[in-house]
């Protein structure tokens, strides 16, 4: 089937957390293979279709295929039974409810098969119309997931900020998503085509994450760098 | 019957009279053309130009008094139609003329604005974007209704960018409103005055060209100095004690540079040798308004001995008093240095003085040429292109929010500008399905529409609240994205601003220059760059934004033409005796063909090239030869551009170099390398905010830089990936090519040389090259990509932090 797709830990960034054995992929995906689980934050599925429908912006109509031609192949290369969707799956309710039949079609096919979580986002706060379970939150093993952290909780995996860095090399700037990591809490990057991104030097980030954390910039392999911090409790 | 149309009334006789003043022939001459349906009057500053275009509308009011606009003055800054107020009250307040002027730009209050239009003037003087403000309101009829002149000064800038191609379009849409509408336009000398008449006039009407007396001719020299100027780099800072005596030997002297971070230098280096502390300012674009105000005023009050400035200070305020103007570096252009120049001894009837400093040797050559060009009135100019489609396509909305509109007039209507004279009907057609619908190839979503047809066909917007949004992304200007830079603690006094890309590689601790003064970047704070005074640390260099130009096809001609068979005798001695080892060693480039040079150095193969198509061609070239070499098994480097030349070195020698230029290889080359490529993405960008697809402002948003929106880099990309044929893909290639790729001059310069390449091989560097060796700006070849560079950065900051994985 998939006999051309790179062995799943190729060129991934692979970690130590809460005493699991995780792997960030070159997209963006978090891989647990021990639960043979794929979890993937802020799809925003329907973006440029919401953005039509309010008026203001006429975006390429392409968003959605790409986001799910990515994840078709990153399910394809870990061959993940259990899919998590961490939130904002859904750039709002409408989005999801009018998504076209050819993009229906083809979730359902990924859909086909596994385990298919749903955590509800801020975007799409309540069950879609699509199968699957629907939860406000989940815990796995030891291993907490839900959309937006909570400054309480431990061993935590959430998304909702975006991260991204920006590193200034040999004066040319790269701005990458990334995901950050410390010992209590990981924030994952969006995996949507049109999402942008929250500095990880952010107050907000800042406050969440501990003064060791690392950024992983998005890359093929991802690259880890100290976190960038901004003025704390500002 | 033959008629003077219009004599000057006595009142106005009578107060040119009590000024000891005479109307100029060229206004006399405006005042008999009044009638015309265009005319262009070119004249150097100081010539009464704008009282030249005002005088048929202030004589035409006085016959015949009359309510509502009748004249539309219209100038690139928004300062000049503020000033022009104030000069165009005086006289009237003198004569007592039943007139009122008014002025209307972003800086309006709202209260004026709305008055305005309840109310017109009978002279306003705008911007061209606060004209496309007012002509996107519904009421825009009655606003414009009797309208019979329009004035646009300085045409000869405004037609150099987009903001003149909107302006065309724009003044189509009154010209339908106002069918008996005069046209005229205001301009500093040019190169081709036909072809600026046909931009102004309504197509395919014709166009008067009157020319002032252009005055006697400048007074040009170069600045020689006894210390020879350095092989590379810009700046002139050697020269700062000649530059000194020389401002000291004047009244007032305007100091202009090629960049903002180069007059930055240069006003700070000038501040520490100036010991009898002359009043000298600093003047750019990036430095904050209030700053920029307050030298303009003490420019005014003659409190200045000097500014250093760049080409914010190309157009604008009649300084009457300065009488020098000091070019540092090579001018790239020969019309702007001539308008530059033009800036010094605004007096009619004295002539100009300007002196010219080359920053290197390469640019001692170039300043000989271009004064030669000069004094032998040859100006250089780009033929314009067609209109920009991206302009367009914001004209069409802006059409929109006015009213609905039917497409077959539209496109009559936009045909009417010279500048889209030539535009098919299928080219406007898709402009229209881009901006009603996005113009994608994947068609079917009824949700993608912005505009919508009426039963009578014809087009309006689907949702009317559109306007607000459209009216706030009106213009043509894109701001690279900057930072507001400002000292910090409560109400720190705001200094200006610098590209987001640098501020974001700061550091704590970190200082540059702002304003003439090191400051130390303290924190980024709500999108503000927060910074204290720092003294006696090396500053690093700051980005601006800002053009940057590349030396101009005829004044490398030029250059070429000295070099090979001109007069070296007015060259200094040290530049003589380069170009005469340069002779010996290897040999000197000649017109029409392509001088290559081989030599070893420093373990490695060099290839120099010198195609003098000007650094952004030049770069370019250096992208694809260095490619073709890494086919070619050469090892390529690295390379180095300048406006004369590319040097690359390599682990191999190449052997057959004049296999580089080939015309096809090269084409071949640029349409992969396209696909990837940052300047691809910066004209992209521009395009798209300008045709609409995305907007910069929003209503009722406050820049809290929380989940930005997603760069357009992304938009690019997919567009690339589903939709390679898209309108916005093809006016991006379009534009890019012309600009910052430049491949048409690359095309240009193997058109003109025909194969003709004289190929020299030598031991060691050749005079010429070795200038190259010190230039900044070495760009790598980057066999293993960006994830290289980003990958041995990242180990760094991983090491640094003591975090070895």
């Amino acid at each position: 089937m998939s006999v051309s797709s790179p062995p799943p830990t190729l060129n991934c960034y692979a970690f130590r957390f809460a005493d699991h054995d995780l792997t960030l992929l070159p997209s963006g995906a978090l891989w647990w293979p021990d639960q043979d689980l794929l979890c993937v934050s802020d799809l925003h599925l329907g973006k440029s279709e919401r953005q039509a429908r309010r008026g203001g912006h006429l975006l390429p109509p392409y968003d959605t295929r790409d986001t799910l031609m990515r994840l078709e192949a990153d399910i394809a290369r870990t061959k993940a039974r259990s899919v998590l969707c961490l939130g904002d799956s859904f750039d709002d309710l409408t989005a999801a409810n009018q998504l076209d039949g050819e993009m229906r079609q083809w979730l359902s096919r990924l859909m086909a098969g596994r385990r298919w979580i749903w955590i509800e986002g801020n975007h799409d706060p309540g069950p879609v119309e699509f199968g699957g379970t629907h939860l406000a939150d989940c815990l796995i093993d030891t291993i907490q997931f839900r959309h937006i952290a909570d400054p309480q909780s431990s061993f935590e995996v959430s998304g909702h900020y975006h991260p991204k860095t920006r590193l200034s090399v040999k004066g040319r700037g790269f701005s990458r998503p990334c995901m950050l990591v410390d010992r209590h809490r990981i924030i994952l990057p969006a995996y949507g085509t049109y999402t942008g991104g929250l500095r990880s030097d952010d107050p907000v980030l800042s406050d969440l994450m501990q003064p060791n954390a690392l950024a992983v910039l998005l890359g093929v392999p991802p690259h880890p760098v100290p976190m960038q911090r901004g003025a704390i409790g500002e | 019957m033959t008629r003077a149309p219009l004599s000057l009334p006595p009142v106005f006789a009578d107060w040119f009279t009590s000024r000891g003043w005479a109307p100029h022939p060229h206004q006399m001459a405006m005042l008999d053309r009044a009638d015309r349906s265009a005319s262009l009057l070119i004249a150097p500053t100081g010539g009464g130009k704008t009282l030249a275009g005002f005088l048929p509308s202030l004589v035409g009011l006085t016959l015949k008094p009359r309510e509502g606009l009748h004249t539309l003055y219209i100038s690139p800054l928004k300062a000049l139609a503020a000033d022009m107020r104030r000069n165009l009250t005086r006289p009237i307040a003198e004569m007592g003329l039943p007139i009122r002027v008014d002025d209307r730009s972003g800086d309006t209050s709202q209260t004026r604005k709305k008055a305005q239009r309840a109310d017109p003037p009978h002279i306003l003087l705008t911007t061209p974007e606060s004209l496309a403000l007012l002509l996107s309101y519904e009421d825009a009829p009655r606003v414009f209704l009797g309208l019979k002149r329009v004035v646009v000064d300085e045409l000869h800038a405004l037609a150099e960018s987009k903001r003149g191609d909107q302006l065309m379009l724009l003044l189509t849409r009154l010209q339908a409103m106002c069918p008996d509408m005069t046209r005229v336009g205001l301009s500093a000398t040019v190169d081709d005055p036909p072809a600026l008449a046909r931009y102004l006039a309504p197509h395919p009407a014709t166009c008067e060209i009157l020319a002032a007396d252009p005055g006697p001719d400048p007074q040009i020299k170069m600045l020689t100095t006894d210390t020879p100027p350095p092989w590379s780099g810009g700046g002139g800072r050697y020269a700062i004690p000649e530059v000194l005596e020389a401002v000291k030997a004047h009244k007032t002297t305007l100091i202009f540079h090629n960049t903002r971070a180069q007059a930055e230098i240069f006003f700070h280096d000038l501040w520490l040798t100036n010991i009898d502390a002359l009043p000298i300012g600093i003047h750019h674009g990036s430095l904050d308004r209030a700053q920029r105000e307050k030298v303009e005023a003490a420019m005014v009050a003659g409190n200045l001995r000097a500014v250093v400035c760049t080409g914010s200070l190309d157009l604008g305020l009649d300084w009457g008093d300065v009488d020098l103007v000091i070019q540092v570096g090579a001018p790239k252009n020969v019309k702007r240095l001539v308008q530059r120049i033009g800036r010094a001894g605004h007096q009619y009837n004295t002539p100009s003085k300007a002196l010219i400093l080359p920053a290197n040797r390469w640019e001692v050559i170039e300043c000989q040429a271009a004064i030669q060009a000069v004094l032998d009135h040859d100006l250089d100019g780009e033929p314009r292109g067609p209109g920009p489609r991206d302009v367009l396509c914001q004209h069409i909305l802006i059409t929109a929010c006015s009213a609905p509109f039917d497409a077959d007039r539209l496109f009559a209507e936009v045909t009417s500008a010279g500048a889209y004279a030539m535009l098919t009907r299928a080219e406007f057609d898709a402009c229209l399905d881009f901006v009603a619908t996005g113009g994608y190839a994947l068609k079917g979503y009824d949700r993608w529409q912005r505009l919508k047809q009426n039963s009578d066909g014809r087009w309006h917007l689907r949702d009317p609240r559109l306007t607000q949004l459209i009216r706030m992304n009106l213009g043509t200007i894109i701001d690279t994205d900057t930072l507001k830079v400002r000292m910090r603690g409560r109400g720190g006094k705001p200094l200006g601003e610098v590209e987001e890309s640098f501020a974001s590689s700061l550091v704590p601790g970190d200082t540059f220059l702002m304003g003439g003064q090191i400051v130390r970047f303290e924190t980024l704070r709500e999108m503000v760059v927060q910074v204290s005074r720092d003294r006696g640390r090396k500053p690093r260099l700051a980005v601006f934004s800002g053009t940057k130009f590349a030396t101009s096809l005829q004044l490398s001609q030029r250059i070429l033409s000295l070099l090979h068979n001109g007069d070296h005798s007015t060259l200094p001695a040290h530049t003589r005796d380069w170009i005469s080892l340069q002779n010996e060693m290897s040999q000197l480039p000649r017109p029409g063909r392509i001088l290559i040079e081989s030599f070893p150095h420093d373990g490695r193969a060099h290839t120099c090239i010198y195609g003098f198509a000007g650094k952004n061609a030049q770069q370019t070239l250096g992208l694809l030869a260095t490619r073709q070499m890494e086919d070619l098994g050469a090892g390529p480097l690295g390379f180095v551009a300048t406006d004369y030349a590319t040097l690359i070195w390599s682990l191999e020698p190449v052997s057959d170099p004049a296999s580089l230029l080939d015309l096809g290889l090269l084409r071949e080359g640029l349409d992969s390398w396209l696909a990837d490529n940052a300047l691809m993405k910066r004209s992209f960008k521009n395009a798209a905010t300008i045709a609409g697809l995305i907007t910069r402002n929003h209503p009722g948003q406050r820049k809290t830089g929380r989940q930005a929106t997603f760069s357009t880099d992304i938009l690019y990309d997919t567009l690339r990936k589903y939709d390679p044929d898209h309108l916005l893909l093809t006016l991006t290639k379009e534009e890019a090519m012309r600009g910052l790729i430049d491949f048409g001059r690359i095309e240009e310069m193997l058109a003109q040389s025909r194969g003709k390449i004289d190929h020299c091989s030598t031991d060691r560097v050749t005079p010429f090259a070795a200038p190259l060796f010190l230039e900044v700006g070495r760009v790598p070849v980057e066999g293993a990509g960006q994830e290289a560079l980003l990958r041995a950065e990242t180990q760094r900051l991983l090491a640094e932090a003591g975090l070895v994985q």
